[in-house]
């Protein structure tokens, strides 16, 4: 119940691969004779035709994970071998070149496995990590609860700041349009913030010009009203925009907390668009390093 | 005029008009041949027209022709359609089959005996039978409200024409057809409140049922359902001159309601002191009893003849079909009933050589509960059931067996199909233990062995007459124990459905089976050596009480002087520290709770709450206490668990944050739940593939929403079937259409017709009403080439022409009952994050938090 993929039935799969790499050692150490360690010996063959099958079948994950009817174990369970035996690969082909490198398109294929296999490390630590923090951020509320809230609250700020005079009013509106969230892939991931705000000129606010300013994590409309508050000329001014302070504040909360929200999941999502990408490559430089080898036969 | 009949019928409603037309047909044969013969029949009639009853249904009302599965049989045509139609064409026929009817001429009194039976008239008339035929029905006694105020004028028990009130708050109490009817009458022009005393329509024609569930599941009909209320009493509203209070007893507790009028159609009570009069006996003194008859409708007075809603049956085609039959019995002629050859199928593969009537009076006569039925009720009982016959295996069964092949092919074609004796072998399972069936089972010949999954209980062998299975039927709960069934017997097996009525018909068979219900309970619990015999005893001290959802069972710190064993339901035990209510522990029915007060130190340590409606037996110390004495072998296990017990939630209470997990599942509901899918959001990263799953493996449609429900402490309760042990959903589905099948799975199968009673009924918004989802491309080519959206379902589908002209079907999860590996959701999920979980499970899962 609710095992993490690492300890998916007591890490079952952990105990498999370290036996399969005690045997890939074993036959990795039988070499030696006439032929020092190399790809073109029997054991090499053998390390480079299992290395091989892993890829393939971890490639199969993509399938398995839409095959809705299989009834080859659970989902959870092929992940949790794909974790461990795709970090096996690193050793498993290390162990096949035998630590030859050059540039040409057989250390390209093992330079584009170790990229996988690394950019597969970064996926597991984000799905490790990033849910509890994902959880804890949004505090028992969906995003779109998050979002509801947030509209509820605009409506009411924007109700308030119709008490508090034409200039407040115009900041606020401002405030709240041109509140930024998402974007682009590099804002989302960041948790980029080109939330704006357009302010009147002149010392008092008064002018008829407005310029347009940063309102990054809502600090300057923040700022705007909470140095109202001291010079309110009315009684129920400062009692106004300090109800109207409270709310803001409230949003600036709510507002990173989706923005957190947003940026953790892109994190869960974004690495996949490095990990496969660089899969479709290293199965094409893999298919030409095999085939590539049997021209050297 | 010679004022000497063979039979003389009282009453011209359905039952005696279908008996006149048939004694008239015979006078017309008699005459033909001498025309100066007179009438050998009359029909007395009290009111200026005939079927006094339908003539005061409201205008143009559909009168219809249940049940479907019978067939008429009557000289009268009767088929469903307006009363109006229904009158003219009665009307019509009184006319020219020669009925020789007398209207305005009320019967006051019947005196004699058969042969020579003398009946007065109000008007002083004296008229001689030799046979006479009561077919009064009840409706010129209505039951009354019988609560303070129900003789105010805004009370009324009759309604003749519903557009003759409008723009008023009505309020419509009662249950029945004539209930459902006025309440869909009224709310045309006005605003309608129905009040429902239980908490679902089950006594109802299927398409009155239909009908007001759908105005009540429409938002823009002016019609509300309230159930599980009652009226307690109706004062004069102190704020609005003319209307009433009406102040409820609900659910909820007590609630008022504004109404200019009250219409209470609770069903007529059989005018019993006349009928008493003529001699006839009751079997008891409730206000509602059935007088006893014979399968040919003679009462205890020989030649006194009683059919149609008098005799129990209140169904126009029924009451039409006896009328028919009761003047073929007069006359000495020997035929079957219409529902003749729908029994006969059933019995057809049982190892007897007898007629069909006498085989339903053998039956009925085994089984003690069943013996306080009338026969007729008993008759359509076992049309509903299923008849299950066993034979030793050898040359009996494959003949069997071959005979069921055959009449399997004849009866193929029919729609719908008729039921057929089933044959089972010797030694099969009935149910296994863990099964999640719920029909009811009744022994008529041989024995049945149930073998308990709880060692210290002995296997019983339960034998003619006896029944089992009670309490699955009860409690939602899975069945305990293997039932076997033994060598040539013969077993009648009740849907739940068909018994749910039965016990809120008939009381006797409700206590029946909640003594029986109590007795195994017992011997479950606390004394399994003890006879059945001696036990009962003790059963009938227990009491059954029944606490709404958030109602106190009992607090901390009172005095326990009882126990409760939990029939139905779902209870929190909570301990109070330093002013905090913490949830120790959640206990589901067929569990013990406050036994430790009996054990020891009297005060109880924690309060119980039910969680869902519950029900629950409490026995008290006294009993126990005599009970334990009297058979020791369950002491050691009720005191080990006790034990257990208090170390548990002593530790849960020094736990808070447990119990507040534990008091956040109870509120989703959960408490009521078999299987409910439990997302840990510590694990989830939101790639929604269980959804892509669901939708899928389910033609395209998923059944879950992710992101949807409630979370708490990183744990996501989805919108999900729970697959709830009394399933809300499976209540009121008009085409029968819900499941629950053997291993607890909650579906719907082909027949439903999408009327969406499921989806109002359902408290946790699982089931949705949708299209068929388009096909769409296949895998590769979205891989490949890109077309289409993908696997899972295709946001704002348009639906073909074909799954238009089907129309929107109820969806909902089915548990993956079809797929070998297991539910899609959770073998589809990448990280471990789904999980489906059982209540008993959910300690653990609580714990590790």
């Amino acid at each position: 119940m609710h095992d993490n993929i690492l300890k998916y039935k007591s890490a079952r799969y952990f105990y498999i691969t370290l036996a399969v790499l005690f045997a890939c050692v074993v036959i990795y150490a039988s070499q030696g004779g006439r032929q020092p360690a190399n790809g073109g010996t029997w054991q090499g063959y053998t390390l480079g035709v299992w290395g091989a099958v892993l890829i393939v079948w971890l490639t199969a994950l993509g399938l398995r994970k839409r095959s809705y009817r299989s009834r080859l174990g659970t989902l959870e369970g092929w992940v949790s071998a794909h974790v461990y035996l795709g970090t096996s690969l690193l050793i498993v082909a290390t162990l096949h070149c035998a630590v030859q490198f050059g540039y040409n398109v057989h250390t390209l294929a093992y330079v584009l496995m170790c990229l996988v296999v690394l950019s597969g490390f970064g996926g597991v630590y984000v799905y490790m990590r990033y849910p509890s923090l994902g959880a804890r951020n949004r505090a028992n509320s969906s995003r779109e609860e998050l979002f509801a809230e947030l509209h509820a609250l605009n409506d009411d700020i924007r109700q308030r700041a119709a008490n508090c005079g034409g200039a407040v009013q115009d900041v606020i509106e401002s405030a709240i349009d041109r509140t930024n969230i998402g974007g682009g892939a590099l804002a989302q991931l960041l948790a980029l913030d080109c939330s704006q705000l357009m302010l009147r000129e002149g010392r008092n606010r008064t002018s008829a010009v407005s310029s347009t300013v940063s309102n990054k994590d809502q600090l300057a409309v923040v700022d705007f009203i909470a140095k109202r508050i001291p010079r309110g000329s009315k009684k129920d001014d400062a009692a106004n925009l300090q109800e109207l302070l409270t709310r803001l504040c409230r949003r600036q909360t709510l507002l990173r907390k989706i923005r957190k929200d947003i940026q953790l999941q892109g994190w869960m999502q974004v690495w996949l668009y490095v990990h496969i990408p660089l899969t479709v490559a290293l199965l094409f430089t893999l298919a030409v390093h095999i085939m590539s080898v049997f021209f050297y036969w | 005029m010679e004022n000497r009949f063979h039979i003389v019928i009282v009453g011209s409603g359905p039952a005696g008009l279908s008996a006149a037309a048939r004694a008239a047909y015979y006078d017309r044969h008699l005459r033909k041949r001498d025309p100066s013969r007179s009438f050998s029949h009359l029909l007395l009639e009290s009111f200026d027209k005939p079927a006094k009853t339908i003539q005061r249904y409201q205008k143009g009302k559909h009168v219809m022709a249940e049940p479907g599965f019978l067939s008429l049989r009557s000289d009268l045509e009767f088929k469903a359609g307006s009363r109006e139609a229904v009158l003219q064409r009665w009307e019509t026929r009184i006319q020219k089959a020669q009925i020789n009817i007398r209207y305005n001429a009320e019967v006051v009194k019947i005196t004699g005996k058969k042969g020579d039976f003398t009946i007065s008239l109000r008007s002083g008339d004296l008229v001689k039978a030799s046979n006479v035929i009561l077919a009064i029905g009840l409706e010129g006694n209505p039951r009354k409200l019988n609560v303070p105020g129900d003789d105010c004028p805004a009370v009324q028990y009759t309604l003749d024409d519903p557009f003759a009130f409008s723009n008023e708050q009505i309020v419509v109490v009662g249950a029945g057809d004539s209930a459902i009817e006025n309440a869909l009458g009224l709310a045309k022009q006005n605003t309608v409140s129905i009040l429902n005393r239980r908490d679902e329509f089950s006594r109802a024609k299927e398409k009155n049922l239909t009908a007001i569930l759908a105005a009540n599941n429409d938002p823009s009909k002016t019609l509300t359902c309230y159930y599980n209320t009652s009226v307690k009493e109706i004062t004069k509203s102190s704020t609005n001159a003319g209307m009433y209070t009406i102040t409820l007893n609900t659910a909820e507790g007590e609630q008022q309601m504004e109404c200019h009028r009250i219409v209470a159609r609770l069903g007529g009570i059989p005018p019993r002191g006349f009928v008493e009069s003529i001699g006839v006996e009751f079997p008891n003194d409730k206000p509602d009893a059935i007088p006893e008859l014979t399968s040919q409708y003679e009462s205890n007075v020989p030649g006194l003849y009683i059919i149609g809603s008098l005799a129990g049956y209140p169904l126009i085609k029924q009451a039409m079909n006896q009328g028919y039959d009761v003047v073929e019995y007069i006359l000495g002629h020997d035929i079957k009933p219409a529902d003749h050859p729908l029994l006969a199928l059933q019995f057809k593969l049982l190892p007897y050589v007898k007629a069909v009537d006498d085989l339903v009076e053998l039956f009925q006569q085994r089984i003690p509960m069943f013996r306080e039925m009338n026969a007729l009720q008993f008759r359509e009982l076992v049309i509903e059931s299923d008849v299950l016959v066993s034979y030793e295996e050898g040359v009996l069964l494959d003949d069997a067996k071959k005979e069921a092949e055959k009449l399997e092919q004849r009866l193929a074609e029919q729609n719908p199909r008729p039921k057929t004796s089933k044959i089972i072998k010797a030694g099969d399972y009935i149910y296994r233990d863990g099964d999640f069936t719920n029909s009811f089972f009744t022994i008529v010949e041989g024995s049945v062995d149930i073998e308990p999954a709880d060692q210290l209980i002995k296997r019983t062998t339960y034998s003619r007459g006896q029944f089992f299975g009670e309490a699955s039927l009860l409690s939602g709960r899975p069945r305990e124990g293997n039932a076997i069934a033994g060598k040539n017997c013969i077993i009648v097996e009740t849907p739940r459905r068909t018994m749910v009525k039965l016990m809120n018909s008939n009381d006797e068979v409700k206590k029946g089976i909640d003594l029986i219900f109590i007795v195994r309970a017992l011997q479950k619990h606390v004394a399994p050596k003890i006879p059945v015999a001696k036990l009962s005893a003790f059963a009938a001290n227990a009491r059954l009480n029944t606490f709404r959802a958030g109602s106190v069972i009992f607090s901390q710190d009172e005095r326990g002087d009882s126990l409760h064993i939990i029939r139905s339901g779902s209870v929190s035990l909570s301990r109070n520290a330093q002013n905090e209510d913490i949830i120790v522990a959640q206990q589901q029915s067929g569990r013990i709770i406050g036994e430790m007060a009996l054990m020891g130190d009297p005060v109880r340590r924690e309060t119980a709450t039910a969680a869902v409606l519950t029900e629950t037996i409490e026995l008290s110390r006294k009993d126990f206490m005599r009970l334990v004495r009297a058979d020791t072998s369950r002491i050691g296990s009720l005191q080990r668990n006790a034990s257990a017990r208090a170390i548990n939630l002593t530790t849960m209470e020094s736990r808070p944050e447990v119990g507040s997990v534990m008091q956040y599942l109870m509120d989703e509901g959960l408490g009521e739940a078999t299987n409910a899918l439990i997302i840990d959001e510590g694990l989830c990263i939101g790639c929604d593939n269980c959804e892509k799953a669901c939708a899928e493996t389910h033609g395209g449609i998923s059944r879950l929403n992710r992101a949807s429900g409630s979370s708490f402490a990183q744990l996501h309760v989805p919108i999900s079937c729970r697959h709830c042990e009394q399933p809300h959903c499976m209540k009121d589905c008009p085409p029968n259409s819900i499941h629950r099948a053997a291993t607890g799975e909650v579906f719907i199968d082909e027949n439903c017709i999408g009327c969406g009673n499921c989806e109002t009924n359902c408290p946790y918004g699982v089931i949705k009403l949708a299209y068929d989802a388009p096909p769409k491309p296949g895998f590769w080519s979205w891989l490949f080439f890109g077309k289409g959206d993908g696997p899972g379902e295709q946001r704002g589908y348009i639906p073909d022409k074909n799954a238009k002209k089907k129309g929107k079907k109820a969806v909902k999860c089915d548990a993956c009952m079809d797929i070998p590996a297991g539910p899609a959701c959770v073998t589809s999920c990448p990280t471990g994050a789904a999980a489906r979980l059982s209540p008993d499970q959910f300690i653990d899962l609580v714990e590790k938090r």
